[in-house]
């Protein structure tokens, strides 16, 4: 326990845990949705369904879906920012097995097309974990630059990825695997000390056997900050 | 953190000759790698958004339960109109608690100090006391760094979560921190910086987390209160010499002992205490329906 993890975080209101958490989620499913979201289906599970709405957890999982982060002041106003910008939304409840109260299954579309299914959940002070990725676990805490890659179960694979790092200079601080049935579709999550550079995530999407890649960076992009100044000065 | 008690920082405190909140601050700079500067800019960064953030309150804002709002405003009114009995000080601290929590549940930003429940007790006493007795900034910031110690000793020996140990966790420890930072502020040592913390949680121990319709609104708002008048008042008790019989590190150990004895019902899930009154389930079924 830090210092700074007892003092602070800067953050809008409520709660650590439903507000602050929930926009933690909505932005780090955005960064691993890769571009805008056009669409996202909510599904809240346990006291996020339960004392959500009071905590304005809908409202930060938009906000973070719009790419705000938890001390943005417009968070209250989400939904009005949402509905200018043209991403559509939908809020149901669900049960989700073995979850964290604290969690969310994210259906996102994107602007490019692309589209992911993300389980997060809050941790509690604001800490977050995403558990699922397209049905798949990852169970990382989107503290590091992580990448997720889903691929046949066949042998290699995990040696091509680590040997790409490799050559790029890529530290890997934690690696997990899971996979849904033997020979059937398995991932990889790998918890890096350095940015994984475009180029590299690109040679890995090329690779046969490779399903899908997915990277979350911590770099503050531009094309993340996506509201735009004229809604900043709001 | 490599501090599991406040005896441990008190010690170092006085083998290295550095005061109490240095020692706080070379342990966040050790752990990340951090200059002084920079950690002394980030502290000082928090503490003036607790000012920004009192500044930016608005009387007129309600919840979205409509729980809560313009309290604080009403106790700055009574304060000018001379009606209060805690005088100028206590009851600035009074009106500055409670609108840092209204702020907090009309989801304004606030800083967490530890917890966004316990939000308004740490800016209620510091901002009260840098405005009131003209103190430099960056004494504020070295009282924040006592704040600090003593919170991350209270999350490593216990807790400082309401779902873990009841509001004794959250406003008790916001309550110690604060105390910690007045008595320093005071010109209090390691010593009577640390019986002013304890003093403090244990006029707070066992008190339950038990918020209606699980919100953070009733009673978390005006609980902000209690935690910097009682802060104010164990400052108080520990700068005129007075000590608690019980040593700090074992004051914090009896809390986690009771918030681990305490029922989940009254541990931050909306069921006991003042949420499963007649009137608190009233309110829960009213907020669950909106």
């Amino acid at each position: 326990m830090n210092v700074f993890d007892v003092m602070g975080p800067v953050m809008v209101g409520p709660s650590s845990s439903h507000t602050a958490g929930a926009v933690k989620i909505g932005l780090t499913a955005r960064k691993l949705l890769q571009e805008e979201v056009l669409s996202a289906d909510i599904l809240l599970h346990g006291s996020f369904l339960a004392t959500g709405r009071g905590h304005g957890t809908d409202k930060a999982l938009i906000a973070g879906l719009l790419g705000m982060k938890p001390d943005d002041e417009r968070i209250p106003n989400s939904f009005q920012i949402a509905d200018e910008l043209g991403m559509k939304y939908t809020f149901s409840g669900t049960e989700l097995r073995h979850a964290h109260p604290n969690s969310v299954l994210l259906k996102l579309k994107g602007r490019a097309g692309r589209e992911l299914e993300v389980i997060g959940s809050s941790q509690g002070g604001g800490a977050i974990k995403i558990n699922k990725i397209d049905g798949l676990d990852a169970n990382f805490c989107a503290c590091y630059p992580t990448l997720i890659v889903h691929n046949a179960d066949q042998p290699g694979h995990i040696s091509e990825v680590t040997t790409l790092l490799a050559k790029h200079g890529i530290n890997i601080a934690t690696m997990q695997l899971y996979r849904d049935k033997r020979g059937g579709r398995a991932v990889m999550v790998l918890e890096c000390d350095q940015e994984i550079a475009s180029q590299v995530i690109h040679t890995l999407e090329k690779m046969e056997g490779i399903l899908k890649v997915t990277y979350l960076s911590l770099e503050e992009k531009d094309e993340f900050s996506i509201i735009g100044r004229d809604h900043k000065k709001k | 953190m490599s501090f599991r008690s406040l005896e441990e920082i008190i010690r170092k405190s006085k083998e290295t000759g550095k005061a109490f909140w240095e020692i706080v601050m070379e342990d966040d700079m050790n752990e990340r790698a951090a200059s002084s500067q920079d950690s002394f800019h980030k502290m000082k960064l928090l503490y003036l958004s607790m000012r920004d953030a009192n500044a930016a309150y608005d009387k007129n804002l309600k919840s979205a339960s409509e729980l809560v709002g313009g309290d604080g405003e009403k106790v700055h009114q009574a304060l000018k109109a001379g009606k209060l009995l805690s005088g100028t000080f206590g009851g600035e601290v009074i009106a500055k608690a409670l609108k840092m929590g209204e702020n907090n549940a009309c989801m304004k930003r606030i800083v967490a100090a530890p917890t966004a429940g316990s939000c308004g007790v740490l800016p209620a006493v510091l901002l009260t006391y840098e405005e009131q007795m003209g103190e430099e900034i960056d004494r504020m910031v070295e009282a924040m760094f006592v704040a600090s110690g003593i919170g991350v000793v209270i999350s490593v020996r216990a807790f400082l979560a309401g779902a873990a140990g009841g509001c004794q966790a959250e406003i008790g420890s916001a309550s110690a921190m604060a105390a910690g930072a007045l008595a320093y502020l005071q010109g209090g040592d390691g010593e009577c910086i640390a019986h002013a913390s304890a003093l403090t949680l244990k006029n707070l121990l066992g008190l339950v987390c038990d918020p209606v319709a699980g919100l953070v609104e009733v009673p978390c708002v005006k609980r902000n209160v209690v935690g910097a008048i009682n802060a104010i008042a164990s400052a108080d008790m520990a700068i005129a010499g007075v000590r608690s019989q019980i040593p700090p590190d074992e004051v914090i150990d009896a809390m986690r002992e009771v918030g681990e004895a305490m029922p989940s019902a009254l541990r931050e899930t909306g069921e006991g205490g003042l949420a499963g009154t007649p009137t608190g389930i009233k309110i829960r079924d009213r907020v669950l329906m909106q």
